[in-house]
C-alpha cells in the first residue's frame, strides 16, 4: 500500500516531464550529486542573487523517486531566500528519514507526497539526494555523496 | 485482456518435484505485502531447507564446543561433526583429498586468501594477471592490491554484446610475465557459464595456475574440481542453501603446502616460541582462530540436501525456469535482456525501457517479488555493456512457472504505471 502511495500521479508526472531539466547558460554555484549504491548522479546549477535563488536547473540520471524529487525541489526553491531553502532541505530530510511529525506546522507543501519513503529504507537516500546536492552547491561544496564521509548533509543543517 | 496464458507453461521432463522441494523451505510460506512471497534474488543468497536449519539447531543443543583442543566429549564430538562436513564439501567438489578443502567465510574471503597465501609469495613486480571482464569485485579488488604492492600488471580478457568471454582474445593476453588466472565460472550479474575447463588446460600449458570463483556455479551445476584441473576454486555456503559466513577454498595441496598462511593465530601452528613459529599442516595452517564450527556443519548438511534433490536434476529444471521466463520476457515489448550468452544459468538481468531499476524492484516487491537492483558488484561489466544498472531476477529450484507468470504480469504493471 506504501509504496504505491509513493507513486502517485505528482511524482510519475515529474518523472516524465522534469521542470527546470538541464543546465544554467550562467551558474554562479553548482554541485554534482552521487548515490555510489546505485550509481545515480545529479547536477544543481544555481544562479544566486544577493540572499535569493533566482535560477536553478538539474540534470542526470536517477530513478523516479530521485528525478521528480529533483524536479519539484526545483520549482519549489526558485526565488526562495537561502534561508527558506536551507530550511525546505532540513524538513524535507528530516520527513524523509521520519523524524519530522507532519502533523505539526511545516513548509513543504505538496512535497509531503514523498513522506511514503520513510517506509523503504533502500529509497529514502533516492529522494534526499537532490536536496544533498542543493545544499552542498548553497553551501559551495563541488560534490555531494550520500556516503561519503564529507557528505555535508552530515553537518548540522539549519538550526538543528 | 489476458496477458497470461498459462497453458504456454512447459510440461516439466524432469526428476524434480517441486511441489515437494518447496515444502522443505519454511521461507517461502511468507506473505510480503500480502502477496505470497516470490523469491528471485537466489545468486544474492539461496534460502535454507529445513534439514539444514535442523541441523544448526541439533549442533547447538546437543554438540557444541571447541573443535581441535578439549580431550571431552563435546570437543570431540564437534571436531567429528566438522571434519565429517570437511569430507562431504570433498565429496560434493570431486577432490582428491579432503585436506585440499578449506574452510573459509566465504567467496571474497577465499580469494583473499589465494591472494595473500600464494599471490604475495609467487607474484612480483612486472608480473601479469589475467582476469576478465565478468568478474565480481571480490575477483577484482584484491588482485588489484597486490598489484599495486608489488607492481604487477592485471590484464583483462573482453567480452561480446552476449556478454561471452572471447576467448581468443584470453589466449593473446598470455606471455612469459603472465603468472596468475582468475575467472569466474558463471557470471553473477549475466548468468554466463564460462569455458573454464579449456581457459584451464590453455594456461596449465603455459605453467600458469588458474583460481576459479564458483560462487555462482557451485549450487546450480555438478562442479568436478579434478575435472576441470583448477589450482583454486571458491564458493560461499550461503548461496547454496547454506549458512552464512562459511565458505570453501578448494586448493591443490602441492600448491597449499607451499603458500604461505592467510591469518596467523590459533589452531593453524605446530608450536610457538617468541623465536619461531611452525605452521601446522594443510588444511589447519589456514584455518586460524575458532572457525564458523556450526556454520561449517550447516553447509554439510546443505550440500547433502542438495545431492538428496539431484545436482543435475536441479540444473536440469532450473534450465527450464531459464527457457520459460526468457521466452516470456521477450514478448514484452520495452524489455531488453542485459546477458544473452549461449550457455548460461538461470539468471535473468533486464532493463524495462524509461524505467530505473530501483523503481521496477521497488514496484516488483509490492507484488511479493523479490529481485536485486543495482550494479551487482560488476561496475566493469555494467560500463562495458552501456547500462547504468539493470534488474536481476534469478532462479533457485525452488521457483516455479507460475511464480515466473507473477514476475512477468508484475514487469507488466510496472510499465503500466510508467505510461
Amino acid at each position: 500500500m506504501i509504496t504505491k502511495s509513493l507513486y502517485q500521479e505528482v511524482i510519475l508526472d515529474h518523472n516524465r516531464k522534469p521542470r527546470n531539466y538541464g543546465k544554467l547558460d550562467k551558474a554562479s554555484h553548482h554541485a554534482v550529486g552521487h548515490n555510489p549504491l546505485c550509481g545515480d548522479h545529479l547536477d544543481i546549477d544555481l544562479n544566486l542573487e544577493g540572499e535569493h535563488i533566482e535560477g536553478i536547473a538539474f540534470h542526470g540520471e536517477s530513478c523516479a523517486i530521485c528525478k521528480a524529487s529533483a524536479s519539484m525541489m526545483t520549482t519549489i526553491v526558485k526565488g526562495k531566500s537561502l534561508a527558506d531553502a536551507e530550511m525546505l532541505i532540513k524538513e524535507f530530510r528530516d520527513m524523509a528519514t521520519g523524524t519530522l511529525d507532519l502533523a505539526h506546522p511545516h513548509h513543504l507543501g505538496r512535497l509531503t507526497v514523498f513522506a511514503g519513503v520513510r517506509d523503504l529504507p533502500t529509497r529514502v537516500k533516492c529522494a534526499i539526494l537532490p536536496w544533498h546536492t542543493l545544499h552542498a552547491a548553497l553551501n559551495s561544496v563541488s560534490t555531494a555523496s550520500t556516503e561519503a564521509e564529507d557528505d555535508p548533509m552530515h553537518a548540522p543543517i539549519g538550526d538543528a | 485482456m489476458k496477458i497470461i496464458d498459462s497453458t504456454l507453461q512447459p510440461q516439466i521432463d524432469s526428476t524434480l518435484d517441486v511441489a515437494h522441494v518447496r515444502a522443505d523451505f519454511p521461507i517461502l510460506k511468507l506473505q510480503v505485502e500480502g502477496k505470497p512471497l516470490v523469491y528471485l534474488d537466489n545468486a544474492a543468497s539461496s534460502q535454507m531447507p529445513q534439514a539444514v536449519i535442523d541441523r544448526l539447531v541439533r549442533y547447538q543443543t546437543s554438540q557444541h564446543a571447541n573443535i581441535n583442543r578439549g580431550v571431552h566429549y563435546l570437543s570431540e564430538t564437534a571436531t567429528a561433526e566438522y571434519e565429517a562436513a570437511r569430507r562431504k564439501l570433498q565429496r560434493f567438489i570431486n577432490a582428491r583429498e579432503d585436506r585440499e578443502v578449506i574452510f573459509t567465510g566465504g567467496t571474497t574471503d577465499s580469494i583473499n586468501l589465494v591472494m595473500h597465501g600464494y599471490g604475495r609469495k609467487f607474484i612480483g613486480a612486472g608480473d601479469e594477471i589475467i582476469l576478465t571482464t565478468l568478474e565480481h569485485h571480490s575477483n577484482i579488488v584484491p588482485w588489484q592490491m597486490l598489484a599495486e604492492e608489488k607492481g604487477a600488471r592485471i590484464r583483462v580478457v573482453p567480452i561480446n554484446d552476449a556478454g561471452e568471454l572471447l576467448i581468443d582474445e584470453y589466449e593473446k593476453l598470455f606471455n612469459e610475465r603472465t603468472k596468475f588466472v582468475g575467472v569466474m565460472h558463471v557470471s553473477n550479474a549475466l548468468g554466463t557459464i564460462n569455458p573454464v575447463r579449456e581457459m584451464i588446460a590453455f594456461a596449465h600449458a603455459r605453467g600458469v595456475p588458474v583460481l576459479v570463483d564458483g560462487a555462482q556455479a557451485a549450487p546450480h551445476m555438478k562442479v568436478d574440481v579434478q575435472d576441470l584441473d583448477c589450482d583454486f576454486y571458491a564458493f560461499s555456503g550461503h548461496k547454496m542453501c547454506g549458512p552464512t559466513g562459511i565458505g570453501i577454498l578448494y586448493g591443490k595441496a602441492e600448491l597449499l603446502e607451499r603458500m604461505q598462511p592467510f591469518k596467523g593465530g590459533g589452531d593453524m601452528i605446530l608450536s610457538v616460541t617468541f623465536e619461531r613459529t611452525t605452521y601446522n599442516s594443510i588444511p589447519h595452517k589456514f584455518e586460524a582462530g575458532t572457525p564458523p564450527i556450526a556454520a561449517a556443519i550447516g553447509l554439510g548438511a546443505a550440500v547433502d540436501y542438495l545431492s538428496s534433490v539431484g545436482i543435475d536434476a536441479i540444473a536440469a529444471y532450473e534450465g527450464e525456469l531459464l527457457n520459460y521466463a526468457t521466452e516470456q520476457m521477450r514478448q514484452i515489448s520495452g524489455v531488453r535482456i542485459i546477458g544473452t550468452a549461449a550457455k548460461k544459468t538461470a539468471v535473468l538481468s533486464f532493463e524495462v525501457a524509461d524505467v530505473h531499476p530501483h523503481d521496477v524492484g521497488t514496484l516488483l516487491n509490492q507484488e511479493g517479488v523479490a529481485v536485486r537492483t543495482g550494479h551487482h558488484c560488476v561496475q566493469p561489466v555494467m560500463l562495458r555493456l552501456k547500462v547504468p544498472a539493470t534488474t536481476r531476477a534469478s532462479f533457485a529450484f525452488y521457483n516455479t512457472m507460475a511464480e515466473v507468470d507473477t514476475f512477468i504480469a508484475g514487469i507488466r504493471t510496472v510499465q503500466k504505471i510508467f505510461i
